[in-house]
Order: C-alpha cells, then structure tokens, then sequence
C-alpha cells in the first residue's frame, strides 16, 4: 500500500508456491516455462482465482523490484506481454468476469510516448480486467467527451512528458465536472519525479508503477 | 585562477580532475530559446539564426558555461523517415515512427547526414555559434546511441521484442545505427562541436537487465565511441547510471549525465579520476522551486560532487523545460558562483 494513495486496504497475499518460479521465469523472458507453470497451478482453480493468487501476485512483485531498482522496465514490459497472452487464453477478452467489471479506459494524453500504456495495459489484463484503450495523442477535449460518453468510472491517464502531465490537470477538472463519481489515475516520468505534483492534478490517485497501479484498481474496483 | 578563465578553459580543468576557479555550470537549454526569442517552438526551430541567438542570449542572460545546439531528440528520427510532432509548451515529439514491422530493418537505408535536412539544421547551428565564441565556449553536440535510437525508429514495445526476441535482427539495426552515428558525431565534431552527448538511457539498469546491455548496447557502445573522433560524455537521460559506471568507463567515454535518482557522490567517488560527472539538479521538480531552495540544492550538489574537480553542474537530463521560471535559472546561476568557487571552503564537505 502506498502513502499517497486514499485509503486503499492492502492486497498483498502470501505468494503462492509457484509464484518464485513464476516470478523466474518472467524476469528470464520465457514464456514456455511462465505458461506451464500458471497452467499447472490452475489446473485445479478457475481462472479468476488462478489470476488472484499467482498472477497478481507475481507482477505486483516485479513492479515493487523495478521501483526498488532490482529489476529493469524491459523485464517489466516483457513480463506483462507474456502473462497478458497467457491470461487471453484462460480468460478471453469479453467473458463475463471480465465484463462485469468497472468501465476502465487508459490514454495518453497529448504525447506520443505509450511504453507506460502498453505495459499498463498488459499488466491489466494479465490481471483479468477489461481495459479501453483510447490511444495516444488524446486531446483533452477529445479526452473528456470520450469519457463522458462511454461512462467510464475509472480513467488511467499516462504521461511521459511533463506538458502532458499538466495538462491532466485540465482535463481532470472536465471529468470531475461532468462525472464527479469517475476515478482517475495519473502516471508516469514527471510524477516520479515530482511527487507532489500528481496532487496538483486533481487525480484521485498516482500509479508508480504498472502493478501498484493495479493494486489501486483491485482497491477502487472492490469499493465501487 | 581569475576571473578571467573562459568558460572551455573551466571545463577542460575540471574534465582532467583538477579543480578550476569554480565548478562548471552547464544550463542545457533546448526550446527554452524560443521563450527568449518570443517565437513559438515551432517557429523557432525554422532557422538556425533562430537556435543560435537563442543560445546566445541564454548564455548571457544565466552565465552558463556551455552551448547547446541540440534542438530535439525526433531530428535524429526524421532524418529516418520519422514523423515529428510540435508543441507549444514542449519538446517536438517524435510521432510515428519509421519502421513499423521488424523485418523492414532489412532494408532501411542509413540516411546521409548531407541529404538530411534536419542534419544540416544542426550543423549549421553549430557553425553559426562556432563563429560566435570560437573556442571560449565549450559546443556540445549530441548523438542518440545506436543501441537506444531504436525507441524512435521502432516504439519502445517493439523495440523491446526485437531486443528479446530477434537477435539476428537486433545486430542488423545496430550495425546501420552505429554507423548512422559515428558519420553525425563527427559531422558536428567537425562543424565545429567541443564534444559529443552519446545519449543512451537503455544503458542504465533501469532500462535493461545488466547482463543483457553487456550482451548488446555495452558492445555497441564499445565499438561506437573510439570512432567519435572527439570526447564523447554518455547521459542515461534521468535514469540511474551508479551500476554502470564501470561498463561506461570501458566504452571509452570520458563523461556521464547522472540522474536525481543516483547517489551523487557514490557516483562521484566511484567515477574518481576515470569519468566527469555531469548533473544532477531535478528538472522536473526545478519547475516548481523558489530561489532559495535552487540555491540550497546547488549548494547540495556541489558538496557532494564538487571536491577535486571532475564535476560540472548540470540537470539530470540534459534539457530545461519551458516552465522553469526565470527566477530559478538565476538563482542557479548565482549559487554557483556563491558555492561553487575552489578551493570550496564555504560548502561543508
């Protein structure tokens, strides 16, 4: 649980026995041995909470090693990719537990930078959510009567460059006009590098990683 | 020393490990100039005249120690056949880029910098502020790494997957990309360029497993370097380069851009004598600083990295952003001044 996100409980669980060789495997890029190992733990449990117990787990481990500088964002992103395709396969795209969830979307805003959103969307749906991807170079207009529209409740905004962060404040304040009940994320560089100023946004949260973020989801997801 | 050390003489001292009147300070401005000039960024980047007066008149105005011809890390990209996107309170973004399925690498042609216009954009820059300060100023010229270009040329995801998945294919780009950079090194170097910014963030553990970046971008590095027929300082473009200090030495550069996240004098102490470290005030958060605490973190800087030379004061990143007030830059530049003069008695070491 991070400090300076609203009052999320903690969703960390004990690992599971294979999550170590899980976690292995991930970091080595070998996605034979990733997928064998999640499909033999699973064998025995649906695939929702086969993804509850060793797959969430798993990332949000690796994203706590990257913020810890134990691990690099290739292995990040590369971990992500893999447990999304393998997830696809147990959980496709569309199923009903996928579904009913909240109406999440991710774009980048005003940047053309999207390595933070294709990891955070792989993280996402390797962790069985459904995301929207609205793309990169997303005005705040656009953004805004896009959210309106589709009646997203919860809205990821990545950024790299620090223009676009600012500009999320902008767009938030739309957002939060029209739709006050919509949660948003806001990651990034420019957060990382100033950590107060995901606050100066109006956002209801800062993402610090891809599996942090996550782990704010699991959290405002189970709450709404 | 006097006062009358140039801003070239400061550097070289420091950059052979001794201590010169004061620490160098190097303000590396990119767009920032359009601000000066009352241009747009779009319009600013239209001529050369444009790019050179503006870095004079930043040079004068905050006292900096260097000239930073650079203009944006997409020219490097367009001159590929890349897309460049502006802003109007940003850095040119690169839009889509160049190869868009693996297999094309095959085929790209490395573009010569005499038909890239971009290219000559930046020599001719170069050339214009050579003629302004001769050799009183140091000119950095700068390079994206071979091993890091592909970002731009390909999107970060993909670039990823070849890293990891496409060997034969990874070692092709690279040899079009090592030898795409030695030619615009040494065009700069001769336009008129001191030395050279090998920018190269997939270097740093941050990016790429160590292991890996020996396999890959350290031998890249090793085989690009000593063919840049100038000093070449390698920045990791904000992100951690303490663990890789070594390899960097071994690649044949003579300095490095450090990041706000590094340990500064871990850095300094264990570059000691082999690199000059370059950094490493927040750019981002510098954006939002008052006066004083730009001097507190000048003063911060420079104690932990000043001591024996082999230091110049810098950003972590190798570009102010358009909303860093004047008023910080100033505060900077004063602090400098105020702590930053040898033998550095007045800062607590």
């Amino acid at each position: 649980m991070r400090s300076d996100s609203p009052d999320l409980p903690d969703w960390n669980v004990s690992p599971s026995p294979p999550a170590g060789e899980l976690e292995e495997a991930l970091l080595a890029v070998d996605p034979v041995r990733a997928g064998r190992i999640i499909r033999d733990a699973c064998a025995a449990s649906s695939p929702v909470s086969c993804i509850e117990v060793l797959v969430i787990p798993v990332l949000e481990e690796i994203g706590r090693d990257w913020e810890q500088g134990r691990v690099a964002l290739s292995q990040v992103y590369m971990s992500g990719r893999i447990c999304e395709e393998i997830v696809n396969t147990m959980l496709p795209p569309g199923c009903p537990e996928r579904t009913s969830q909240p109406k999440m979307a991710i774009a980048v805003l005003e940047d053309h930078h999207t390595l933070g959103k294709r990891i955070l969307l792989a993280v996402l749906r390797a962790g069985g959510y459904e995301v929207t991807d609205y793309g990169s170079g997303v005005t705040v207009d656009g953004l805004v009567e896009r959210v309106t529209r589709d009646g997203i409740e919860i809205l990821l905004i990545s950024t790299l460059m620090l223009p676009a962060a600012l500009r999320a404040k902008e767009a938030i304040a739309c957002i939060k006009e029209t739709m006050p009940e919509t949660r948003v994320i806001v990651g990034g560089a420019p957060f990382r590098f100033d950590p107060n100023l995901w606050r100066e946004t109006g956002a209801d949260a800062m993402g610090h990683s891809a599996s942090d973020t996550l782990a704010t989801i699991r959290a405002m997801a189970g709450a709404s | 020393m006097t006062g009358e050390v140039t801003p070239a003489e400061r550097t070289a001292v420091t950059m052979g490990f001794e201590e010169p009147d004061r620490v160098p300070l190097f303000l590396l401005f990119t767009i920032y100039g359009a601000k000066e000039l009352g241009l747009s960024i779009r319009e600013y980047f239209s001529k050369p005249e444009y790019v050179a007066a503006g870095q004079m008149r930043l040079l004068k105005k905050f006292g900096g120690d260097c000239l930073n011809p650079f203009c944006y890390a997409a020219s490097e990209v367009e001159a590929w056949g890349g897309e460049v996107i502006f802003s109007d309170d940003g850095p040119p973004n690169a839009g889509r880029p160049p190869i868009r399925r693996a297999e094309e690498i095959e085929s790209i042609e490395v573009p010569l910098v005499e038909e890239s216009p971009s290219l000559l954009f930046g020599l001719r820059t170069i050339e214009l502020l050579k003629r302004e300060v001769g050799d009183d100023v140091p000119i950095m010229g700068s390079v994206i790494s071979p091993f890091s270009l592909p970002i731009l040329q390909m999107g970060f995801g993909a670039y990823i997957e070849l890293l990891y998945g496409e060997p034969d294919l990874f070692w092709t780009l690279m040899k079009k990309n090592e030898e795409f950079c030695i030619r615009w090194a040494n065009a700069q170097l001769e336009a008129g360029a001191t030395a050279i910014g090998y920018a190269d963030p997939l270097a740093s553990p941050d990016m790429t497993p160590g292991d890996l970046y020996r396999r890959t971008g350290f031998i890249v590095a090793k085989r690009t370097i000593p063919r840049i027929r100038g000093g070449v300082a390698t920045s990791l473009a904000s992100a951690r380069a303490l663990p890789v200090i070594d390899d960097l030495v071994e690649t044949g550069s003579i300095g490095v851009g450090v990041s706000t996240f590094d340990d500064l004098a871990a850095v300094k102490r264990q570059c000691a004598g082999r690199l000059t470290v370059l950094g490493n005030l927040n750019a981002i958060e510098m954006c939002r600083w008052t006066p004083a605490q730009a001097e507190a973190e000048v003063k911060k800087a420079i104690t932990a990295a000043g001591p024996g030379g082999g230091f110049v004061l810098s950003d972590n990143h190798g570009e102010i952003p358009w909303q860093v007030p004047e008023s910080v830059l100033l505060a900077i530049s004063a602090a400098v001044r105020k702590w930053g003069e040898y033998p550095l008695d007045r800062v607590s070491i």
